[in-house]
């Protein structure tokens, strides 16, 4: 299940936007013709208008159904402008946001779960953005959808990785280290785009600025493999890693994705191979290296399946080249696992220097026409 | 002064002089760079006239690409080296034609001063630009570019590219001489690119643009940058000195010697492949000097493991550098004796060698020497017949030959619409 925002959070939000934009509009709320009446009931979703003027917009919403929803307002690949959650039977909630011209769904989710019932609308006036092709939407939609699901799958594992910390099990910590890592590493790029996270829980020692401190995954995997214990201040690093994966988790909904951005991002994820696991300097006590070596391509895989039928009508042989090569970088990962099903890798330790550099090799290979996907899909 | 060491030193003006010299230490930088790029040839000391370089080298113009035999290997020497060695990771034979051909597209316009593709800015900004920059503004420097193929080639993609039985014979597995000590991740290799410059960052540019353009079709095996030649095909320049000290190659193959070239350096197509016909064999040895033990040698002794005196490298005996060498007034086991023509039946070959300085190895030892570079119409008759002469060289005590390779040079690129390695895979690509 998914953690939402806190609605205090929200709050804060839509009246930070309200006061941002208040002093162009007449007193605090929005003009008659901007403000949209949300009706959410257990299986309809009615709006009093789906055309507005751009502009400062409210959403007066009541929630006449039986069950606790929440209300979004989002772009057209699913990055939200606005929500409001917990917003309980009977009652009454409003939410503003500052709306470009431009087409938004307006989705409400009863229970709080799934894609929810949505209702397209359209935010009319001048500046319209650039109309983008709606496969792309799509894809960034998928994306995101992908990238909120591997933080959900992530969750439960890192509690388990914490759990065992916690009860000072270095045995089970150390088996819960790399699968907890998965979900992470496949999105990686787009936990980078917040900027504060990624220092948080996936930082190396040699990255550590002045007077920054040391937590996250690594450094809990320096005390298992290397220290061989489990401190109390490693326990309390096992809390503070599940805090913050679960604002990653409850930020992947915001974050700015574009089509160029999932093509780069996904060329990002083979610079991490390159630069970081085929050197061994990722796991550098753990040696699980292969582990987030195949989770990035993974997610890299996933970003370029996605965009694929766009890129394809622009540049049809950088498509077939990213098959082979994904292919081949896949089927050489393959070599290194007994059960092409499990994420059990050999030790990056016992892997050997030609093997090393076959393994760069392949990321090479790969990496280099995937840094070409991103103009194959803004390309008209 | 340039405009920007003005700024530099007046915006210091309050600073203490250390940080003024700063700014004056930048336009003595710029400075360096006009001259350097100048002119290459008053770099060296010695009489002037002698060594005016051949028109163009001065200007750091242009080599013409498209000839009979491949630029690079007849071409008066430039300063710098960027020697690649690469391994072929397809088995497509179509993918690999079309990068021989992407790569040749490419070289023709880097020789010629040019930026790779569409350049290295003003394009896409979602992409990496198609060049990576850092020759622009650089002049084209004598830039030459030089393919050949290694015997690994044959024997591993003979079946799948359709040439297993163009492999010429004269393209052999160099035997084992006494004193190798090969270090396989610096031997062999599919393919070559040997890239000269006058301007080390236009050798390098060139090599990683090439790199680039073959990933995912052929990984770099090794490499070697080289520095201050230690060979030259022009004999109105003063002869190069090795790391050694000593003049190296007075006696090389000049690029004007037409017929000098054509009896020992090209292939006619009678001997060898009709494919081979204006190509060349190349031999690369990387060759370790003991730097150390060398500096310790006295004077005496290090000539005579030479056979040449130190100042004016004049064979023993002799008074000048290019005067004929006696080879019974030296040791038997002197270098030049046991080098020379007279020794190996006539043997010659054409050196383009470097000196190499890689830092220090582990023991604080200058990990430096010679990359030897030459060329000859057939290495059984040139290379292989010296270098076993050479096993008793008393110079063997303080060198070391620790990489190898062999490589068939094809030859020459003919036009625009021609490519490296037309007359071999050209037939029906």
């Amino acid at each position: 299940m998914r953690a939402r925002l806190s609605v205090t959070t929200a709050i804060a939000t839509a009246a930070a936007l309200a006061a941002v934009t208040g002093c162009t509009e007449k007193g605090s709320s929005a003009g008659g013709d901007r403000v949209v009446n949300v009706t959410a009931t257990d299986d309809k979703c009615e709006v009093s208008k789906k055309e507005f003027p751009a502009g400062h917009v409210e959403l007066a919403i009541e929630n006449k159904g039986s069950k606790v929803t929440e209300v979004y307002v989002l772009f057209p690949d699913d990055r939200i402008v606005t929500e409001r959650e917990n917003i309980g039977p009977g009652t009454k909630q409003t939410v503003t946001a500052e709306v470009k011209a431009g087409d938004y769904t307006i989705a409400c989710k009863p229970g709080m779960k799934g894609e929810g019932i949505r209702q397209a609308v359209k935010a009319t006036g001048k500046g319209t953005a650039a109309k983008r092709d709606p496969r792309l939407d799509k894809a960034v939609a998928a994306y995101r959808e992908y990238a909120q699901a591997q933080a959900d799958e992530t969750l439960p594992k890192a509690e388990a990785f914490a759990k065992a910390v916690k009860d000072g099990d270095v045995e089970a910590a150390k088996k819960a280290y790399a699968p907890s890592r998965i979900g992470w590493e496949r999105t990686e790029p787009v936990a980078e785009s917040f900027g504060d996270i990624d220092p948080k829980v996936d930082l190396r020692e040699d990255g550590l600025k002045g007077g920054q401190k040391w937590t996250g995954w690594h450094r809990l995997e320096k005390s298992l493999w290397q220290d061989k214990k489990i401190t109390a201040e490693d326990k309390t690093l096992a809390d503070q890693l599940i805090t913050d994966l679960k604002d990653w988790q409850n930020r992947v909904g915001k974050a700015e994705i574009t089509p160029t951005s999932m093509a780069n991002g996904a060329k990002e994820l083979l610079d991490e191979v390159a630069t970081g696991k085929v050197t061994g300097e990722e796991e550098r006590y753990s040696h699980t290296d292969l582990v987030d070596f195949k989770a990035n391509v993974e997610g890299a895989q996933q970003a370029y399946e996605l965009l694929k039928p766009v890129a394809k009508e622009n540049d049809a042989a950088l498509v077939t080249e990213l098959d082979k090569q994904f292919a081949g970088l896949n089927t050489l990962l393959d070599k290194y696992r007994a059960d092409k099903s499990s994420y059990d890798f050999t030790s990056y330790d016992k892997v050997g220097e030609a093997d090393r550099k076959d393994l760069s090799d392949g990321v090479n290979s790969l990496a280099e026409p995937l840094s070409k996907l991103a103009a194959a899909v803004v390309v008209k | 002064m340039t405009d920007s060491a003005e700024a530099a030193t007046s915006s210091e003006a309050a600073a203490p002089s250390r940080r003024a010299l700063i700014g004056w230490g930048g336009a003595g930088l710029a400075l360096g760079a006009v001259a350097a790029g100048g002119a290459v040839a008053m770099a060296r000391d010695g009489d002037s006239a002698d060594d005016a370089a051949p028109a163009g080298a001065a200007t750091g113009a242009a080599i013409a690409f498209h000839g009979d035999h491949q630029a690079g290997i007849a071409t008066p020497v430039q300063d710098r080296l960027h020697f690649a060695a690469f391994d072929v990771k397809t088995e497509d034979r179509a993918e690999f034609v079309q990068m021989l051909k992407d790569w040749t597209a490419a070289a023709r316009r880097m020789t010629a001063g040019q930026a790779v593709g569409e350049g290295a800015f003003g394009g896409l900004a979602e992409a990496p630009p198609d060049d990576t920059g850092e020759a622009l503004g650089l002049k084209p420097s004598r830039l030459t570019l030089t393919i050949g193929f290694g015997p690994s080639l044959f024997e591993k993609y003979g079946e799948q590219f359709g040439i297993a039985d163009a492999r010429p014979e004269a393209l052999v597995e160099l035997p084992k001489f006494a004193g190798d000590n090969l270090d396989k991740n610096r031997s062999g290799g599919d393919l070559c690119i040997q890239a000269c410059a006058d301007d080390p960052q236009v050798a390098v540019h060139a090599i990683r643009n090439l790199a680039r353009i073959g990933f995912g079709k052929v990984v770099i095996k090794w490499s070697q940058l080289g520095f201050g030649k230690t060979s030259s095909t022009t004999p109105d320049e003063q002869t190069p000195r090795n790391l050694m000290g000593f003049k190296d190659g007075t006696r090389n193959i000049a690029g004007t010697e037409t017929d000098r070239l054509k009896k020992f350096v090209w292939v006619d197509g009678k001997e060898g492949p009709e494919w081979m016909a204006g190509g060349s064999y190349l031999v690369a040895r990387r060759i370790r000097m003991h730097i150390e033990t060398w500096d310790r040698t006295s004077l005496q002794e290090q000539e005579d493991i030479i056979g040449r005196d130190k100042g004016e490298g004049a064979p023993v005996g002799k008074a000048k550098e290019r005067d004929e060498p006696f080879l019974k007034a030296m040791l038997p086991d002197a270098h030049v004796r046991l080098a020379h023509p007279h020794s190996n039946d006539g043997a010659t070959i054409l050196r383009r060698g470097y000196s190499f300085t890689d830092g220090t190895d582990g023991l604080g030892r200058l990990d430096a020497g010679l990359f030897f570079l030459a060329y000859q119409r057939d290495p059984r008759t040139g290379f292989i017949k010296i270098q076993r002469n050479l096993a008793l060289d008393s110079l063997n005590e303080y060198i070391q030959h620790v990489g190898s390779a062999l490589f068939a040079v094809p030859p020459g690129v003919r036009g625009k619409d021609d490519w490296w390695g037309s007359s071999l895979f050209g037939k029906e690509a």
